[in-house]
């Protein structure tokens, strides 16, 4: 995984690394020192420090325009560095020629590839470029090295076809055979998952995440998908348009409201948990009092979230799924520390939530020994004639139309 | 002898190799159309040496080639002005369609092409001031001078194009800013001729509507080096045209360095064009129909394939437009770029028709 992360220039990545800034090692197969990417000499961010071991995937993630386009045509030469080096292999890039770099960094890019009249086999062939001799003839290793790549990107039922009819994950595959065939150390890929289903987009990220395992191909991409890059990537780089905002392994991006405050989300969150983006909680006083636990009120949550109907739910216990979700999404929750059973203080809290609620909906069709004092609360809120549902659906008669 | 054999072996294989890579059924209909384009090269070449105002059959052309009877009319017809026009059809067709190949690769246009762009007008615009000048001051101009006034007014045009390519992204827009310069050429070029009525400018009205009459062996043994040295090194750019078909980036990444590249492609296609306007005038549609045709003909897209069968192509297609513009209306010729516009004019509206219905 990733061996040595120097210290990244602005706030902190979590903890901290002993081997900073100290450098050369035999096995980085990619690094970048003082970097700073822009155009026309303008730098746009500064001080990329990174160091990658052979077989890591990076994610880049930040908002649309943030610079990771950028720092991707930096790494593949496409842009010159305004400052400072990448090195691949301990050769700096800025002193090797174009043809020794294609042996080494192979690019996948989104924007549609429009070529004419060419088969896949033929858009594959092109990755032994840097390989043939003047006329780009392919003699029989180039040959053994397309068909390999097609087969591990199961493409090859694909090479008699026209690359312009095929569909899009089908044309991502290929292209990344095409990137394979070049036999490069480090892939670079710009939001390969753009325009994918999910399903392709899946496939694409486990076969990525397979050749940077088992043939140690440094992957080096920027991602849309949060939840994606938090679950893919051995090394998240988030970058906001000015700088480096954070680095380091996910599970020290996705903590608390990191994702939040970086992406400057204000009308919901990022649920580093489910991996998921949330709406906040509905303004206002709660509506409907909803009695949930053991994941049961995720459902009602939502569909309350999408009605825009303020809610408190109770009594829950933390660390339970519904507690969980439920703190982004209610107004109002009453809890209890996970394992305990149901105070009388908090049995009271939520009877007065509830008195105030026009509605009930109850979740749970029985109750257990931890939980056995929210069957208490149903049976009250029963007995002092409230309306209790057992399903959201049925609330638009209580609520009647909502302005 | 076995070093020539296995040199020829050698070009064989690496032809078929090329294509083998997707197939047997590709090479074959390759190896078909290449036939085809041949034989069809060799009959228009035949016919026009035989067919004219004056008809000779193909039997007596042994004779009249090899035989001493030099003073003979057939004998004069054939050597002083059917064979010299004929490998000026064939050589300046099969640069020209090359030309409109690099351009719509440069341009990543498929209706880029010599004459839409205003390059050969910008040509035709340099060498009619230079003969204007030069047969003024009571000289006649030589054919380097003619080449060399035409490469200069088709980099300018192509310049003027490049700029304002880069300062709107749109194909369309392209082909309009190529027009207009073609237009401005064309009228300053007519400005030129019609103030200038010495009677050696009188021929050049014929030659600023496109046309091979008129070629002389001197003609021919400028041209030829000239357009079989650049088409030659057209097909040394084969890998990397290749590579830049999947765009910049790609070409890029696979090693290619564009700066240089693009540099060749449009020192390669100016020069090609320019040659053909200084002898031939400008010469409408070939550039953009013949690479179509082509791709058509041969299903792919592969530069190895694609040139020299574009230049092939060329070839065929100005040897019939030629003979069309001499016999159709004979004794009086119609302009060359009338045929080849007839020609050339319907294909490419199939080629918009068929990339809007895929798009």
């Amino acid at each position: 995984m990733v061996r040595s992360l120097t210290a990244p220039p602005v706030a902190s990545t979590g903890p901290s690394d002993p081997d900073h800034g100290s450098g050369a090692d035999a096995t980085a197969a990619f690094r970048a020192t003082q970097l700073s990417v822009g155009y026309d000499g303008h730098p746009l961010i500064d001080d990329i420090d990174l160091d990658l071991e052979p077989g890591t995937v990076l994610a880049l993630i930040g908002p649309n325009g943030a610079g990771k386009s950028t720092i991707l045509k930096t790494i593949a030469k496409y842009l010159a560095a305004i400052h400072g080096a990448i090195h691949i292999d301990q050769r700096c890039v800025a002193d090797m020629t174009n043809r020794d770099l294609a042996r080494k960094v192979a690019v996948v890019l989104t924007d549609g590839l429009k070529p004419d009249l060419m088969t896949c086999y033929d858009i594959v062939a092109t990755g032994r470029y840097p390989h043939t001799g003047r006329f780009g003839v392919l003699g029989p290793e180039d040959r053994a090295q397309v068909r390999q790549a097609m087969d591990l990107l199961h493409a090859w039922e694909l090479r008699d076809r026209d690359f312009g009819q095929i569909s899009d994950g089908q044309k991502q595959r290929v292209l990344i055979a095409r990137a394979l065939a070049q036999e490069p150390q480090i892939i670079v890929l710009d939001e390969p998952t753009a325009y994918l289903d999910v399903r392709y987009k899946l496939e694409l990220l486990a076969i990525l995440r397979q050749m940077a395992k088992r043939r140690g191909i440094t992957v080096i991409m920027s991602l849309h998908e949060l939840d994606m890059a938090q679950k893919i990537a051995d090394l998240v780089v988030v970058v906001d348009g000015k700088s480096v905002v954070a680095q380091g392994p996910p599970s020290t991006i996705f903590r608390g409201g990191r994702i939040d405050q970086i992406f400057g989300l204000t009308d919901g969150s990022y649920d580093p948990l489910f991996g998921s983006l949330e709406f906040g909680a509905p303004v206002g006083d709660p509506e409907v009092f909803v009695i949930a636990g053991g994941g049961s009120g995720i459902a009602t949550y939502r569909a309350l979230q999408q009605r825009a109907v303020p809610f408190a739910t109770g009594v829950l216990h933390e660390a339970d799924l519904d507690h969980h979700l439920a703190m982004r999404l209610a107004s109002r929750v009453i809890a209890e520390p996970a394992f305990e059973p149901i105070s009388d203080a908090s049995l009271d809290q939520a009877r007065q939530s509830m008195a105030t609620c026009r509605a009930v909906i109850c979740c749970l069709d029985q109750f257990g020994t931890i939980n056995a004092r929210n069957q208490e609360l149903l049976d009250e809120a029963r007995s002092a004639g409230q309306t209790v549902l057992t399903d959201v659906s049925q609330l638009d008669q209580v609520l009647g139309t909502r302005a | 002898m076995r070093g020539a054999d296995s040199a020829v072996g050698l070009a064989t294989t690496s032809l078929i190799d090329a294509s083998l890579d997707v197939g047997d059924r590709r090479t074959r209909r390759h190896v078909a159309c290449f036939i085809l384009l041949g034989l069809a090269l060799i009959v228009l070449i035949g016919l026009n040496v035989a067919v004219g105002s004056v008809a000779i059959p193909l039997t007596d052309l042994p004779g009249l080639l090899f035989g001493g009877d030099t003073g003979s009319t057939a004998t004069q017809i054939v050597w002083s002005i059917r064979l010299p026009r004929l490998v000026a059809a064939l050589v300046l067709g099969g640069g020209l369609a090359l030309s409109g190949f690099l351009l719509q690769t440069f341009f990543n246009n498929p209706i880029a092409g010599p004459f839409v762009l205003g390059i050969s007008s910008g040509a035709k615009l340099m060498v009619s001031i230079l003969m204007v000048l030069v047969a003024g001051a009571g000289h006649s101009v030589n054919s380097a001078a003619m080449i060399a006034a035409a490469f200069v007014g088709a980099l300018a045009s192509m310049g003027l194009v490049m700029v304002l390519a880069s300062k709107v992204e749109s194909m369309a827009m392209l082909i309009v800013a190529g027009v207009m310069i073609g237009y401005i050429c064309s009228a300053i070029t007519d400005f030129i001729i019609t103030f200038a009525s010495d009677a050696s400018i009188a021929n050049l009205h014929n030659w600023s509507m496109g046309s091979f009459s008129g070629t002389s062996w001197a003609n021919v043994q400028i041209m030829t080096p000239v357009m079989l040295v650049a088409s030659v090194l057209v097909f040394f750019l084969a890998k990397p045209i290749g590579a830049y078909q999947l765009g910049e980036h790609y070409a890029h990444n696979m090693g290619v360095n564009i700066r240089l590249f693009r540099v060749a492609l449009v020192l390669l296609s100016s020069l090609l064009a320019a040659c053909v306007t200084a002898f031939a005038g400008p010469v409408s549609f070939v550039g953009i129909a013949v690479p179509h045709l082509i791709r058509w003909l041969f299903r792919t897209a592969k530069p190895l394939i694609v040139i020299p069968a574009c230049f092939l192509g060329g070839a065929v297609f100005c040897l019939g437009c030629d003979l069309i513009a001499r016999t159709a209306f004979a004794p009086t010729e119609i302009n060359l770029s009338s045929v080849t516009a007839v020609f050339g004019a319907p294909i490419v509206i199939i080629i918009m028709l068929r990339r809007r219905r895929r798009a």
